[in-house]
């Protein structure tokens, strides 16, 4: 028979086939155990990639869109090169705003660390002029070039040298958890078919009399098929329900933990986990049929 | 029906059977002798093939069992009804849901079946008995059981292995009985059994043919009893 008739056989079920292979009541509730820990590990994998990915999206989007212009210059100078650097942003395509750092705001960027009297117009500090990028951006390289020329003691950071690593990191941490759902369903799978396979060779003279009274292979693999896909669903299922109302207990991330962007989902992102038992059913569906007809073939 | 062609079989580097020439004639009654070890089972397994020959060729109802893939094994094994020394129970399924595993495994098992199993069972006198599990059955009753599975399907051939090997007499006479009968209605009946009494007592009631396994090769003892 087909896969595709194994997997309708296994939906309409048959009460006798289920009859004819006895119950093996240990290795039954170790496998749903075991499927219901994978999915339980598997609902915090995709939650963590699901986190890393919005992480790795929001520092990307929202150091993508600002950048700094440092000026320093001499206190002679520094108003006109200030002056000069905005009339060239003015004019520069893909530029939605510029405006010069005030005191008062570079005041409360080192406040941290040298204190609240600092007397901030005393020293010679650069001054700041923070760039707001239209969605489309600007040409970096051009306007470093117009800047050297109009006003020489600017200097261009467009954030990239730092912002690269964290999305990296983020997008590898995303990477990471995906590998591990990966992981997951390779190890149901190869869990599955132990399983599979000891109770094959459990059940060799239940399937040796299937045989000589008629069984088709596809018969016999359909009843360990059908047994192990359920127990496997069900499992998954417990381990999926348990994960989705531990990740909900979870406290909630809020300002002060900003770096921590939840280990959550939210909206229709919950939608996901609901994926995974009938996932885990589908590797079980795999393994055991796989098992199951290797097994049969050693048979005469 | 079935058929050999110089056919062997040995579990080692030496044949247990070999030179095996011969066709079973439709709606024939034999049996098969000779000692314990000679190959009788053996003999049975390649005729459903559970065995097939090291050499030569072995055709069970037309199709040649060393080229037929395993789907029509199992098909030629719902034509061909086995009587097994051991019976091949499910120990865990009640009798009667043995008798009709052949139904299930084929997927003919149908509501409709149920009066003509509850005739079965009766015929092979296990009516009451038919919600014990095997292991409860006696030897008899298992031989019975094990009969009346290898009938249900409506098999063309019927091969039983010493299904008399663990029974009384009387219980003999009686399984000889059913096997006589199934062979009035044109079944073709191979016996493998050692119990020479057995053969004579069917010299009443059926004509029937002595197969003997000697040195390896089966030969034809006599047209009559």
């Amino acid at each position: 028979m087909s896969v595709a008739g194994d997997a309708f056989a296994l939906l309409r079920g048959d009460v006798q086939a289920d009859r004819v292979v006895p119950r093996t009541g240990q290795a039954a509730r170790l496998s749903v155990l075991t499927s219901a820990a994978m999915a339980f590990l598997a609902v915090f994998a995709m939650a963590l990639s699901m986190a890393s990915g919005r992480l790795a999206d929001r520092w990307s989007s929202a150091l993508a869109q600002s950048s700094t212009i440092r000026i320093s210059a001499p206190a002679a100078e520094l108003e006109a090169q200030t002056w000069a650097v905005l009339t060239v942003l003015e004019q520069t395509p893909g530029i939605d705003s510029a405006r010069a750092i005030t005191e008062e705001e570079q005041r409360a960027l080192l406040t941290p660390w040298f204190g609240p009297e600092l007397p901030v117009e005393d020293l010679p500090v650069p001054r700041l002029i923070e760039i707001v990028e239209t969605p489309e951006g600007y040409d970096a390289d051009g306007l470093r070039q117009r800047l050297a020329a109009e006003a020489p003691g600017a200097v261009l950071d467009d954030h990239t040298r730092w912002r690269r690593p964290l999305v990296e990191a983020a997008g590898r941490l995303r990477l990471l958890g995906w590998i591990s759902l990966g992981l997951i369903a390779v190890a149901t799978g190869a869990m599955v078919t132990l399983a599979a396979q000891a109770a094959l060779s459990a059940n060799e003279q239940v399937i040796r009399v299937l045989r000589l009274v008629g069984a088709r292979d596809a018969y016999i693999a359909r009843a360990f098929v059908r047994r192990f896909t359920l127990r496997t669903l069900t499992g998954a299922a417990a381990g999926t329900a348990a994960g989705m109302v531990g990740i909900a207990l979870l406290p909630r991330a809020d300002a002060a933990a900003s770096f921590l962007t939840g280990l959550g989902y939210s909206g229709l992102a919950w939608l996901w986990p609901l994926m995974i038992p009938p996932l885990a059913a589908l590797v079980a569906f795999a393994a055991t049929r796989i098992a199951a007809f290797r097994t049969l073939r050693a048979l005469q | 029906m079935i058929a050999m062609q110089d056919a062997a079989y040995g579990y080692g580097s030496e044949p247990l059977l070999s030179g095996l020439t011969l066709e079973l004639a439709p709606g024939s009654f034999y049996f098969l002798t000779g000692p314990s070890g000679a190959g009788k089972t053996t003999f049975l397994k390649l005729c459903y093939a559970e065995l097939l020959p090291t050499s030569g060729r072995v055709s069970l109802l037309g199709q040649d069992a060393g080229s037929i893939g395993r789907d029509e094994v199992a098909d030629l094994r719902a034509r061909i009804g086995v009587v097994h020394q051991d019976c091949q129970f499910l120990d865990h399924l009640p009798t009667e849901e043995n008798i009709s595993l052949p139904l299930t495994v084929t997927g003919r098992a149908t509501p409709a079946h149920q009066n003509d199993l509850a005739e079965l069972v009766a015929w092979v006198g296990l009516s009451a008995r038919a919600r014990a599990l095997p292991p409860e059955l006696s030897g008899g009753e298992r031989q019975r059981a094990a009969l009346a599975r290898a009938v249900i399907m409506d098999p063309e051939i019927i091969l039983a292995d010493e299904p008399t090997g663990n029974v009384d007499w009387e219980m003999s006479l009686r399984l000889l009985q059913l096997l006589v009968e199934l062979n009035r209605m044109g079944k073709t009946v191979l016996i493998a059994t050692h119990d020479l009494a057995l053969i004579r007592a069917a010299k009443s009631q059926v004509q029937a043919r002595v197969l003997r396994i000697k040195d390896g090769n089966v030969a034809i003892a006599g047209a009559d009893l």
